[in-house]
């Protein structure tokens, strides 16, 4: 067994032949985490007792041949997903004690196909960043250059499966949570189709907005999670009752003759270089792979960060408030910076006289930039742009500069305003430092984008360069 | 001077569903130990969503049928964002500018709009182990709440009980909710102002009234208090009274120097939702017979007096057990009006008795009346010629004899008649002989 090389398809066809078994897989994932975790800081709760037993239990339903699609597949969770007895935090000290009653649907399902819970996830305080550093448990760094972020706010996810701490972890992606952290990482982040995954038991962020996914290593781990984890729920209103794929099965079908847009907006001032490069690069391989690339307009583009930065504290300040230490958690004082500040620019956007000025223009623009991608899906089937204008960056650097953090989230709130799905996928390497690639599509066309990421990452194999 | 008086009214009914409004836990709380009928819903634990409850929303858009309303065809749900201990979310999910109804009229009042929203947490303050607490009870937390709103268009005391009370007997008729004042599942506020001639720029709203009548108390109370402001040449001061129902009076609760700024947005875990024109008109059509129609159906098809009618048609259970003996008695030759006016006058303990049993015994009755009709007069005229002593005992002042007389009837009729009767038309005729 080399942990180095696992993915979840081939630690499934380790475990069916037997070349090893669950618990010691389990094993060899809490020897990587007590050998990298001091120094990364991707974990808030660790549940090693637990996992081991559950992994002897695993091993034993394996000996008498019952089948589950991830019976003994050792995964790490977002410490914003309830977690029924495991400490759930969401990286904040209001919930430093919480211990939920309850699983999130998400949760109850992965369980159900015998995932094994690892532990918990650091993350930016109520997945309020871009960076890793807003944790009120201490920041995340980035296992390709200790001294750089690893992106936001599924820090931790990312960094676990970068460095071989978990075969895969769960991630939220509000405005870009998933994408963002998974490029800086050299990782494959999935948001979903608002509504695809039920978000039944994940802390809430911004509920118009959050859209639950997950990190992994390779394109068929992601596609082969999101079976398991995409579905109607009857706990969560908003989720859709449109079949699920068998997304893994069809990951290898062909691409050619597929149409990419790559949209102009993408890729002017504020986008570095060599970030610009890297994916102008990814585009030649996709032609070699007989896509067709073109060139297409979003226009409503530049409204997106402001309209995002509207609507996404406006629901985060309501979706705060019960956060009162009432009932559970600490009081409102624990709150910390980021929280506070996300609190009283949705309650002042939302007040009377403001509402107007504010809340129902982001939400009329938010309409316009939906339309954008309805119709440039009409001539285009998917669209390619960067995951972040910039390489991971310094831990630091931005944190004394709210605005410019917030940039970070430029191409990946689009997808989270309009609800449509996007991944991102390794695309190289600059100065040793990953580089991220987004591929967006319409609404449940995630199908579509396995099958271009898969062809891709077939060609170039970047996920297989690990930290060092 | 002269003034107009303006109420509007604002009234919370508790709808009667089995399960809460966004979660399946029970709905009915009256009684039950505390925060037993609760989950990670209604008690806003984390990661937690609202689903909303179909009967909820049809239930509604009977009521607001009932009261003439338009029904939206789309509509949708916000959060009223405020703080308070009861309220676990931080926010209660309401309807702000789509409700589910809107527009309608009842007996000449406008209705502005019927919305559904989710109940509160209940709470009580009390004194335990020497320390002020408050204890909060959340099976009530998410119980389907529906406010109807009406414009300031009534006018008096009177009119607003009138109102309410044929509001609850409908709502009631709609088997939607009890309508209970006293245990809290109808709830009430009244707007209440006065101007010359016009709506005045201020209002003043009546809280904690527990009964209509006290409703009715409060409201007489509150048009002197401020007709006596206003003729002092001073504007009542808007705020929030309650009734103190021992001192007889209204009492200031609250000035609202500000409107409470409720940052309403629409409710991003519950998506919109359409109806179209067949749902409506099928739930519009399911709509049981409401108490006017009644009231006019059996006026005329069991050609009652409008006073029997509307004592009938009070509340539902009378009204079928009025139709139920109704069909039955027709079938005996027994008049409906007969009916009626029996089940009126006697005051007959409908849970008590079958419609069945109730028929007989006015048929049994009747047979023993029959027998008078057919021979009483024979065996009273036979009576008073053999006792020819006795009748003139009676007239000369007697009256006890009279007795006697009435012994020998119920003799001669074994009993088949009823002696009052019998001793009625005995003086009759000793009286006229």
């Amino acid at each position: 067994m080399n942990i180095d090389q696992l993915t979840i398809v081939k630690a499934k066809e380790g475990l069916k032949k037997k070349e090893f078994s669950s618990l010691e897989l389990v094993e060899g994932y809490f020897k990587n985490i007590k050998k990298k975790n001091s120094q990364l800081n991707a974990f808030i709760t660790l549940c090693e007792k637990e996992a081991l037993l559950e992994a002897k239990k695993a091993d034993k339903l394996i000996s008498e041949g019952v089948k589950k699609s991830l019976l003994g597949i050792p995964m790490a969770f977002k410490d914003n997903f309830l977690t029924r007895g495991i400490k759930t935090t969401a990286a904040s000290k209001v919930l430093q004690n919480y211990i939920p009653v309850y699983d999130a649907t998400v949760v109850d399902k992965l369980k159900k196909a015998g995932v094994i819970i690892l532990g918990k996830t650091n993350m930016d305080a109520w997945a309020h960043g871009s960076s890793g550093e807003a944790s009120d448990f201490g920041l995340t760094r980035n296992p390709y250059d200790r001294n750089k972020v690893p992106g936001g706010s599924s820090s931790g996810s990312a960094t676990a499966v970068a460095s071989r701490m978990a075969l895969a972890a769960t991630g939220t992606d509000t405005g870009g949570s998933i994408r963002q952290p998974a490029s800086f990482c050299n990782v494959v982040g999935l948001k979903p189709t608002y509504g695809r995954v039920s978000r039944y038991g994940i802390i809430a962020m911004a509920s118009s907005l959050d859209a639950i996914g997950h990190l992994t290593k390779t394109v068929a781990d992601s596609a082969l999670l999101l079976g398991i984890t995409a579905g109607q729920d009857k706990f969560d209103a908003t989720t859709s009752p449109s079949p699920v794929g068998d997304y893994l099965k069809n990951i290898k079908k062909s691409v050619k003759n597929i149409k990419i847009g790559v949209p102009k907006e993408y890729f002017r001032e504020g986008l570095e270089q060599n970030v610009k490069s890297k994916i102008k690069a990814a585009l030649k391989e996709f032609e070699k792979l007989g896509v067709k690339v073109e060139e297409v307009s979003l226009p409503h583009t530049e409204y997106a960060l402001a309209v995002y930065y509207i609507i996404q504290p406006a629901e985060v300040s309501s979706n705060l408030a019960r956060y009162d230490g009432i009932r559970y958690g600490l009081g409102r004082k624990m709150f910390a910076g980021e929280a506070k500040r996300r609190i009283m620019l949705g309650t002042f956007t939302l007040s009377s006289g403001y509402w107007e000025a504010y809340y129902l223009k982001a939400m009329k623009a938010r309409t316009l930039i939906k339309e954008d991608f309805d119709k440039v899906f009409k001539k285009v089937d998917a669209l390619i742009t960067p995951v972040s204008p910039t390489l991971p960056f310094k831990i630091g650097e931005k944190t004394a500069d709210p605005l410019k953090m917030y940039l970070s989230d430029i191409y990946t709130v689009t997808a989270n305003l309009a609800g449509i799905p996007g991944i991102s996928i390794p695309a190289g390497f600059v100065n040793n430092l990953p580089v991220g690639m987004q591929i967006l599509g319409p609404h449940f066309s995630e199908d579509l984008l396995f099958r271009l990421a898969y062809h891709y990452e077939q060609k170039t194999e970047f996920y297989k360069k690990k930290p060092v | 001077m002269t003034f107009k008086t303006f109420i509007g009214l604002e009234i919370h009914i508790e709808l009667k569903t089995k399960a809460k409004m966004f979660c399946r836990c029970a709905a009915d709380y009256f009684g039950h130990e505390p925060n037993t009928h609760v989950c990670p819903v209604c008690l806003g634990l984390p990661g937690a969503l609202p689903v909303p409850n179909k009967k909820a929303i049809e239930l509604t858009i009977m009521v607001g049928q009932a009261l003439n309303c338009q029904i939206n065809s789309f509509s949708k749900f916000d959060r009223k964002n405020y703080f308070y201990p009861d309220l676990p979310k931080g926010y209660q999910i309401s309807q702000y500018d789509l409700p589910f109804c809107k527009n309608g009229e009842f007996l000449n009042v406008k209705i502005t709009r019927t919305h559904l929203e989710e109940d509160t947490a209940k709470l009580t303050h009390l004194r335990l182990d020497g320390k002020e607490v408050s204890l909060i009870d959340f099976n009530r937390s998410g119980v389907p709440l529906l406010e109807i709103v009406t414009e300031p268009d009534i006018k008096s005391s009177k009119q607003a009980k009138g109102f309410l009370k044929k509001l609850a007997q409908t709502v009631r008729y709609l088997n939607v909710s009890d309508c209970n004042m006293e245990k809290g599942s109808m709830r009430l506020e009244v707007n209440i102002s006065l101007g010359k001639d016009r709506l005045p720029d201020y209002k003043v709203e009546l809280k904690n009234l527990n009964s209509f009548r006290f409703a009715e108390k409060a409201i007489d109370y509150e048009i002197k208090r401020q007709r006596e402001t206003l003729e002092k040449g001073e504007k009542p001061i808007q705020e929030t009274r309650g009734w103190d129902e021992k001192r007889q009076r209204t009492f200031s609760q609250r000035t609202k120097e500000e409107a409470q700024d409720y940052r309403y947005f629409p409710e991003p875990d519950i998506p919109p939702i359409r109806l179209n024109e067949k749902e409506v008109t099928e739930i519009k059509n399911s709509l049981p017979e409401l108490p006017e129609e009644k009231k006019q159906r059996f006026i005329k098809v069991y050609r009652l007096s409008e006073y029997n009618a509307s004592l009938l048609t009070e509340n539902i259970k009378t009204a079928n057990f009025f139709e139920g003996s109704a069909s039955l008695a027709q079938k005996e030759g027994i008049e409906t009006s007969k009916i009626a006016n029996i089940l009126n006058n006697r005051k007959i303990n409908i849970s008590k008795i079958s419609t069945g049993k109730f028929v007989k015994d006015i048929l049994d009755e009747k047979n023993k009346v029959q027998i008078k009709d057919q021979d009483l007069d024979k065996i009273i005229k036979k009576v008073l010629e053999n006792n020819q002593e006795v009748v003139k005992e009676i007239k000369k002042g007697k009256e006890i004899a009279i007795e006697f007389l009435v012994g020998q009837v119920m003799k001669e009729t074994k009993g088949q008649v009823d002696p009052n009767h019998a001793r009625s038309i005995l003086r009759e005729k000793i009286k006229s002989a």
